[in-house]
């Protein structure tokens, strides 16, 4: 992306801006089409205003109103064709319907255009992100914050925010009319609104934790249904289902209590709003009716007044909620700025890579007195095969993960053709590197699709071929859809071997000078392991491959071994010379090459 | 013929959804005072709400028309009655509608998640977890709502468009109609919208989880990703989602903006129409001003209750799909179920009878037994005889996927012989309850099941009454007790969701002392295949030995000891027994068993450095 690494970071209101980059117009035609709108709807009671005491009252019209009955052909002549001011208010309506369509649509479609917008860049953003931050971060957490946090900024932003104006303005407009009819009249509906918005501000802050609450506790009740169905066999099994009934239905009894309370005063606070409004309304229409008695009020105007304090009320029983949802808003706006404010990889733009690899004096930890590796020197000559062996936990992988720049170097340097690995953009290492990872992920789709991803317009040639390649196409083929079987989560699951199979499949495809198998024929049985090597061999001669491995079959051939312990370099050299030294591999070589006892007794075998 | 099976079987389809329907009755009538007197209130607010109009109106005829304030007192007192008679109708009339929603979901729920208790484990096996577990959250949810709350909403919106009528054709009926003839429009146009909004959101729905999937993909593959340099791939794929997602919801925000804008234009036409017509009677005298004005109110205010009341009506049709799956799951049999006889003397799953319970010493006898799982076409044994003496040493052993679990589940009854018979201490199985069968085996899956809560709550699993020197006996017996000592609370130390916050291996041994715990006569273990540090690997080798040693036990072996040490052995291959006999037997008749001994030996020796 184009933010990367420029060290500026992005204030709350600074990512709101980025993410609304191409949906400000659209927002902005919905909110003018509100205020058109809203203008409208506050014209209409002025006409029926003007209609009950001109038309079918006998006061005199004064103002705009008399210009437009003078339109109309006069007031008197109004009095016999009603119809023509019904057909003036249909007219308003149909001009308000198109605003009004205007104003929904425009807000959704702005608002699905500023999730695409905030999806794709948070997407795009994360897939860059350098794989350290990855390994910090949770994953349920990160999507999380991608779909539940990003779908209350879009609903803070549509639902909220853009009608906030309209709100405001409906507000502002019917209490000046109200003001301009009635002064003491408009000043007794005011007077309700501070209390309405408090009490529901009040009411929504407190209420909030209250949900919070019931949700986290609906999230136990569905653990405990959810490990109750995963863990059927234990329970059957030690015949505790009266057990499970029991911490369910505790559970389960907490729960509803814990909702029927807090409803109670959700439809406390709902019933008693109701009222408090309609006191207004009902304060309103007493007094206007004493008003009107004086003279200080006419009857149409009463009815106006009415009309607009019932647009009044509407906005500012929702503003307390808004208000109180602002906050929410908030919040979500700081998780997902953590993420978009992580600095991205440098790609930098991808180029050949060539000649030795050579591992000079190399260290990496993670936590400084954690050494992960110490001192770690070798040499990889181009199109020659190194083998790595160790145990768990030696640091094999981490050499790996710092050749592709997965990780940064922490001590020495790592060069290839005599340039820093740390001068050669990431995307040239990644190019030219075909890294096979122990556990690679296959992506939901077609096992056809997973193994053509990495390569340029892979054909179907090239794709049966690499299968072949990594002895899997028989296996492809014995599914009822052969390279057409949809794998992921919705698909078929394949074995652990098939699966990293697959894997290498798709690294083959992409035909790389560099090749590293990371472990990852361990899941493979040691014939189909050696096959896959023999074919490398003959097809992938000049490529210079790395395989690390447990199995000393795998290792055994390779031009050079080097055999890691505690994250050091133990010994190095060809097999026949490290069998010769009587080190460690020689230690591996006879456990793994040899027969059990009693296998040597059965087949003679001498001892 | 074929048609008339198949109209049969769609007439048999039709009567179970009707039935599908009338199960929620029982979950309904517990509740029925609360559900009247919710339906009661609902009705008289609605009817409170739709007369208030009147207030207005006799104040504009009264007391403005003829410029008196006489009887405003009253007037004045009538009217806050009423208001707060609304306000206490309506509370009750919410407040019952939640308790009904809140009581019938947790009853729902209960009944589902304890009939579940009593299925056997073959309806795990062909069910997935994540829809049994939708049945039992989700389902049971959108039914109690749409049945509270909808019914709720669909009474008052009814009882408001129904007195709004009757008040109008009492005050003018020639005028009344100016506004009863859009309502069957504004309902006609909100079912076509209804039913077209419903399939709209339904695929945004589908593309909503398909971007949390790519979420997903994009943060669990960032490795992969980044291995093959393919960021730009992905990020065109997953682009290519969310552009369909704002197309999609686009779309329905056209539908639905120009659905409410119809709704909002007829009540437009209404207030038009009634101003044209009711002003001319005003000027002629024939209704007075007061009168207009309620006009006015009822036909701005009528039309939405009219699209109201369609919504909740579609609501409550939907509700079928939710309440057949419900019921489809409370009329799932058991399988494995006792027999009346049985349960009489033996008791239930939630009513053991115990005192009645037999000791059971752990001979298990396979007689003629033929199995075929109750999904599967091919039968697994066929006329299978073997005879497991009290204390003798099972180990299973195969490649992965060849069936081995067959026998295990046949033993612990998770599933019942096709033919033949299984005995326990010479008697049929089925003589006695699953629980009690149950109730004496000890049983260790490959991958470890800890429940969420304290070590000490996943321990007592094993003996709900176990005491302090129990659990630590059982504890040190198989070296689980340094466990113990490295957690900030021992035993009251909290596991997390699925004991994730302990390492396999751990949670391997808090497992072996929980089935140590239920001093169970057989022992049925699934040995791990994933590699363990060495250490761990020792602890797990010496639990298993304790925990064999005397007991009658099945294993599904994987450990080379484990194997070596077992009476018999028995070899599965494609699901069938190939070959059986001791290790020395075997591997001398150089079969299948010597293959698999070696590739097993080498395995172990990798995986061991």
């Amino acid at each position: 992306m184009k933010k990367a690494n420029t060290g500026q970071k992005f204030t709350g209101a600074g990512m709101l801006g980025y993410f609304l980059r191409g949906s400000r117009a659209l927002f902005l035609i919905s909110i003018l089409s509100g205020l058109v709108v809203t203008f409208l709807n506050v014209v209409i009671p002025q006409i029926i205003s003007f209609t009950v005491d001109s038309v079918i009252g006998d006061e005199p019209s004064g103002g705009i109103f008399a210009f437009f009955a003078d339109l109309f052909g006069g007031t008197e002549h109004l009095k016999s064709a009603v119809w023509m001011i019904a057909l003036v208010i249909v007219g308003i309506a149909v001009v308000m319907a198109v605003f009004q369509y205007c104003v929904t649509y425009f807000n959704t479609r702005a608002n699905q255009t500023l999730m695409r917008g905030m999806r794709n860049k948070l997407f795009a953003h994360i897939q860059r992100l350098p794989l350290g931050w990855h390994v910090t971060h949770q994953t349920g957490d990160i999507i999380q914050r991608c779909t539940t946090d990003a779908d209350v900024i879009s609903n803070f932003i549509a639902n909220q925010l853009v009608p906030l104006f309209r709100l405001i303005i409906m507000v502002v407009l019917s209490l000046t009319l109200m003001f301009v009819m009635n002064v003491w009249l408009a000043l007794i509906a005011a007077a309700f609104i501070p209390v309405l918005i408090g009490y529901s501000l009040v009411f929504y802050t407190k209420a909030r934790k209250s949900f919070k609450k019931c949700d986290e506790e609906e999230g136990v009740l569905s653990t405990y249904a959810q490990e109750n169905l995963t863990g059927v066999r234990v329970v059957r099994a030690f015949g505790r289902e009266r057990y499970e009934r029991d911490k369910f239905e505790k559970q389960n009894v907490y729960y509803t209590g814990l909702w029927v309370r807090i409803e109670k005063f959700l439809a406390l606070y709902w019933t008693s709003n109701d009222f408090v409004a309609a006191l207004q309304c009902m304060l309103l229409i007493v007094v206007g009716t004493v008003f009107c008695l004086q003279g200080s009020i006419s009857p149409g105007d009463l009815v106006a007044f009415i009309s607009y304090n019932t647009m009044l009320m509407g906005p500012v029983r929702q503003l307390g909620r808004i208000i109180s949802n602002m906050s929410r808003a908030g919040v979500s706006i700081a998780r997902i700025g953590e993420i978009m404010n992580a600095d991205e990889e440098e790609y930098g733009v991808a180029g050949t890579l060539s000649g030795d690899i050579e591992f000079k004096n190399v260290s990496f930890w993670y936590e400084e007195d954690k050494p992960v590796l110490r001192g770690v020197s070798f040499k990889i000559p181009e199109g020659s095969t190194l083998g790595v062996i160790g145990g768990t936990g030696s640091g094999k992988s981490s050499l790996m993960y710092l050749l592709d720049r997965l990780y940064p170097v922490s001590g020495g340097e790592i060069t290839i053709g005599g340039v820093n690995i740390n001068d050669i953009p990431p995307a040239t290492l990644r190019a030219n590197i075909g890294f096979v990872l122990q556990e690679g992920y296959l992506y939901s789709g077609t096992i056809a699709e997973n193994i053509a991803m990495a390569g340029e317009n892979t054909d179907d040639g090239a794709i049966v071929h690499a299968a072949e390649a990594a002895c899997v196409d028989e296996n492809i083929r014995s599914f009822a859809s052969g390279y057409q079987t949809v794998v992921g989560e919705r698909g078929v699951t394949l074995s652990g071997g098939q699966k990293q199979r697959v894997s290498i499949a798709r690294t083959l495809v992409r035909k790389t000078p560099v090749l590293i198998f990371d472990d990852s024929l361990s899941a493979v049985d040691s014939d189909t392991d050696a096959a896959i090597r023999a074919r490398l061999a003959r097809e992938f001669g000049n490529a210079t491959v790395i395989l690390i491995s447990h199995r000393i079959t795998t290792v055994m051939h390779a031009d050079n071994i080097v055999v890691m312990e505690n994250g050091e370099v133990a010994e190095q050299g060809t097999s026949a010379e490290l069998i010769e030294k009587g080190g460690i591999y020689r230690r591996i070589y006879d456990m793994q090459m040899s027969l059990p006892d009693d296998l040597k007794e059965e087949v003679g075998y001498g001892g | 013929m074929a048609d008339k099976i198949k109209a049969k079987a769609g007439k048999k389809a039709n009567k179970a959804r009707f039935f599908g329907l009338s199960k929620l009755w029982p979950f309904l009538t517990v509740y029925k005072k609360m559900f009247l007197s919710m339906i009661v209130c609902v009705i008289l607010v609605g009817i409170f709400n739709t007369i208030m109009p009147l207030f207005q109106r006799y104040a504009f005829d009264h007391f403005i028309a003829e410029e008196t304030l006489g009887g405003i007192v009253p007037f004045v007192l009538l009217y806050v009655l009423c208001l707060l008679l609304t306000m206490v109708l309506d509370f009750i009339a919410s407040y019952n509608c939640c308790k009904l929603e809140m009581y019938v979901l947790r009853d729902m729920r209960r009944a589902a998640f304890n009939h579940l208790q009593t299925l056997s484990v073959s309806y795990f096996n062909t069910n997935s977890v994540g829809k049994i577990h939708a049945r039992v959250m989700s389902d049971t949810s959108n039914i109690s709502s749409i049945i509270s709350w909808d019914v709720y909403q669909g009474g008052w919106n009814l009882t408001y468009i129904l007195s709004a009528v009757v008040i109008m054709l009492v005050l003018n009926p020639l005028l009344a109609l100016c506004v009863i003839v859009i309502i069957p429009l504004v309902a006609v146009v909100s079912c076509y919208f209804q039913r077209k909004l419903t399939v709209l959101n339904r695929r945004v729905r589908e593309i909503n989880s398909e971007i949390t999937g790519g979420f997903n993909e994009g943060i669990t593959g960032v490795e992969t990703a980044k291995t093959l340099a393919v960021e730009d791939k992905l990020d065109r794929s997953f682009f290519d989602s969310t552009d369909r997602m704002r197309r999609q919801a686009t779309r329905l925000g056209h539908h639905r903006s120009l659905f409410y804008t119809i709704i909002a234009f007829a009540s437009s036409v209404a207030l038009a129409l009634v101003l044209w017509y009711g002003g001319v009677l005003t000027m002629d005298a024939v209704i007075e001003l007061g009168t207009l004005t309620v006009f006015m109110t009822y036909a701005q205010g009528i039309m939405s209750p009219v699209q109201w009341s369609v919504d909740a009506i579609a609501d409550m049709i939907t509700v079928k799909v939710n309440a057949e799956r419900l019921s489809t799951l409370l009329e799932t049999k058991s399988d494995v179920s006792d027999t009346p006889e049985v349960v009489e003397k033996y008791g239930d799953t939630f009513h053991p009878k115990r005192e009645n319970w037999e000791p059971l010493y752990g001979d298990v006898e396979f007689r003629d037994v033929t199995f075929k799982y109750p999904d599967g076409e091919e039968y697994v044994l066929e006329h299978f005889n073997l005879k497991v003496p009290q204390g003798t040493n099972v180990a299973i052993v195969g490649e992965t996927g060849a069936g081995k679990s067959t026998l295990v589940n046949l033993v612990c009854r998770f599933f019942e012989p096709t033919e033949g018979r299984v005995l326990i201490d010479g008697r049929d199985a089925r003589e006695r309850s699953v629980q009690w069968l149950h109730s004496h085996i000890g049983y260790v899956l490959q991958t470890p099941h800890l429940f969420s809560g304290t070590v000490r709550e996943n321990l007592l699993y094993g003996k709900e009454d176990a005491t302090q020197e129990e659990l630590d006996a059982a504890v040190k017996s198989v070296n689980a007790d340094r466990i113990i000592a490295r957690l900030e609370n021992g035993y009251d130390s909290r596991v997390g969701e699925g004991g994730n916050t302990l390492s396999t291996g751990e949670k391997q041994l808090l497992s072996f002392a929980r089935a140590i715990l239920a001093d169970p006569a057989i022992f049925v273990l699934d040995e791990a295949t994933s590699s363990i540090d060495t250490l761990t690997e020792r602890l797990i080798q010496d639990a298993i030995e304790k925990l064999m040693k005397g007991r009658t036990s099945f294993i599904i072996a994987h450990r080379l000891s484990t194997i070596r040490s077992a009476d018999i052995i028995l070899v599965v291959e494609n699901g069938k027994i190939v070959e059986r006999g001791k290790h020395d037997e075997l591997l001398h008749a150089r079969g299948r068993y010597y293959n698999l001994y070696i590739k097993q030996f080498r395995e172990e020796k990798v995986k061991s450095i």
